[in-house]
């Protein structure tokens, strides 16, 4: 057993568990921490793929600067208890609904391990900055524009709708 | 097993140097100060008072370990920790001197965005022991680490993408290299001055230091997101605002000072432990200085100048270096 199959089953468990920890606790800041969490967990396992860069950039982005806008938005609101009634009636088709989506996520990702069977990680490439940065901007520089639109429209989008009249 | 061990003295020596630092810092912090106020300052334990960071540990150690009867007694507990170990984990890429050992983990492509993340990821310490304290004076303080953290990141990251930028590399042993050429006019204070200052004021900000020390405004928040803390837990929040505080003078030694380089440090590295290690204190100093002279910001004005004044200087700086670049400016590769 390599030093490196170690790190990915301690890495596994704790990410598994706080994915866990995320859906079972009845407190948002518990699962904003188990979240937070699950992404560190996820970029170890990104490191162990050799890829430094997608993994500094899951903790900078998403650990560092998505999450700390959710922990601010719960503490600014006390939002933290989760007290809402059973279902809200006008939510009743959304249970079944997210069963059956589950239900067919857990038959894909059974399907994938079993038909097509647990193999060795793609082929070792160079993903540091700049082997991605080249192929942001030549091979893939029209998905990265449309990507960066997007953002900046649902960036205006939440400027115009916080805008008071005046 | 060598590399395992290696790696596990290398993070003890370094850890008692910092410890070591921080405890020697507040004294120098608070002797310096006192000079400036035309005072003596500690001077009572040990000779001209170099014990008193010892008596003070000791004080600490021997208090009450307290907890607020409605606080979240989990994250009370883990919010000083939360603080103290991204403090820590900065010193793993910072290239102390011109020696394998001394480089530390300095080579890894992707420096300047582990320390866009490690420093993301350090306000959820001063966040959760602000929410978890039950105390409204906590929250707010909490609230404030948390705005003020996320509008001035995106100018620190803005100052460090035009050295990036700079020395074609985000590893911080390369970027000391790029500024070998040209003696001290090499260095990025230089040729990035804007991106220098920019540097060093949201480093301030990050670090929630006077004139930006909002957080913890004692008039308005008696101690902020610390008031309900004491003993030990309150001495890590210390120890992490100290220990971050020589981190990030590292990082604009560096980034911008030409980082352990200094004549003949490149033949002879014991001189380029003491270059960086007076370069480090000549920033440390500065701080100190800032503080005992600058009055704090109001908050709107703080929030104000991040967003208004700061982001889009460093957004168009990042512009104006990538076009130099390009053009081939001497000086600019």
């Amino acid at each position: 057993m390599s030093a490196e199959f170690l790190v990915f089953l301690v890495v596994a468990l704790i990410s598994v568990a706080s994915a866990l920890g995320l859906l079972l606790s009845k407190n948002a800041i518990y699962a904003a921490m188990f979240l937070i969490l699950n992404m560190v967990s996820l970029a170890v396992i990104y490191l162990l793929l050799n890829a430094p860069f997608i993994a500094a950039v899951q903790v900078a982005v998403y650990a560092g600067a998505i999450m700390v806008l959710f922990v601010f938005v719960i503490m600014l609101l006390g939002a933290e208890k989760l007290n809402a009634p059973e279902t809200r009636p006008g939510l009743k088709w959304q249970q079944p609904l997210a069963l059956a989506l589950g239900v067919a996520l857990a038959f894909q990702a059974l399907y994938v391990v079993f038909a097509r069977g647990i193999t060795a990680p793609a082929n070792v490439i160079e993903a540091g900055p700049l082997a991605i940065g080249r192929l942001l901007f030549t091979t893939y520089l029209f998905p990265f524009e449309v990507a960066s639109i997007l953002l900046l429209a649902a960036m205006v989008g939440a400027v115009v709708l916080t805008k008071k009249d005046n | 097993m060598s590399l395992l061990l290696d790696v596990v003295l290398k993070v003890v020596v370094v850890l008692f140097a910092v410890l070591t630092g921080f405890a020697y810092l507040t004294l120098l912090e608070r002797k310096f100060i006192s000079r400036l106020q035309a005072r003596i300052g500690p001077n009572r334990a040990g000779p001209a008072g170099l014990l008193q960071p010892l008596a003070e540990a000791l004080k600490l150690i021997l208090k009450e370990s307290f907890v607020p009867s409605r606080a979240d007694k989990f994250m009370f507990f883990l919010a000083p920790i939360l603080s103290v170990i991204p403090a820590l984990m900065l010193f793993a890429v910072i290239p102390f001197g011109n020696n394998d050992v001394l480089q530390l983990a300095s080579h890894v492509p992707v420096g300047v965005l582990l320390v866009a993340s490690i420093i993301g990821t350090a306000v959820y310490g001063i966040a959760i022991a602000g929410w978890s304290s039950n105390n409204k004076y906590a929250s707010l303080g909490g609230l404030r680490a948390a705005a003020q953290v996320i509008s001035y990141e995106l100018a620190f990251g803005l100052a460090m993408i035009a050295v990036v930028l700079m020395s074609s590399s985000a590893s911080l042993a390369d970027i000391v290299t790029a500024q070998f050429g040209g003696g001290i006019l090499g260095w990025f204070i230089f040729r990035q001055p804007l991106a220098a200052s920019i540097f060093a004021i949201t480093a301030m900000a990050e670090l929630a230091r006077a004139p930006f020390d909002l957080v913890e405004a004692e008039q308005e928040l008696t101690a902020g997101y610390m008031t309900e803390y004491g003993g030990m837990k309150f001495a890590l929040f210390y120890m992490s605002e100290y220990i971050k505080m020589i981190a990030l003078s590292g990082l604009f030694v560096t980034f911008f000072l030409g980082g352990w380089n200094g004549p003949f440090a490149q033949e002879f590295w014991p001189l380029s432990l003491l270059y960086f290690f007076i370069k480090v204190l000549a920033c440390l100093l500065v701080m100190v200085w800032v503080r005992a002279t600058l009055p704090r910001l109001r908050y709107d004005k703080l929030m104000a100048f991040g967003w208004k004044g700061l982001l889009p200087l460093a957004l168009a700086n990042v512009v104006v270096t990538a076009a130099l670049i390009v053009s081939g400016l001497p000086g600019y590769k």
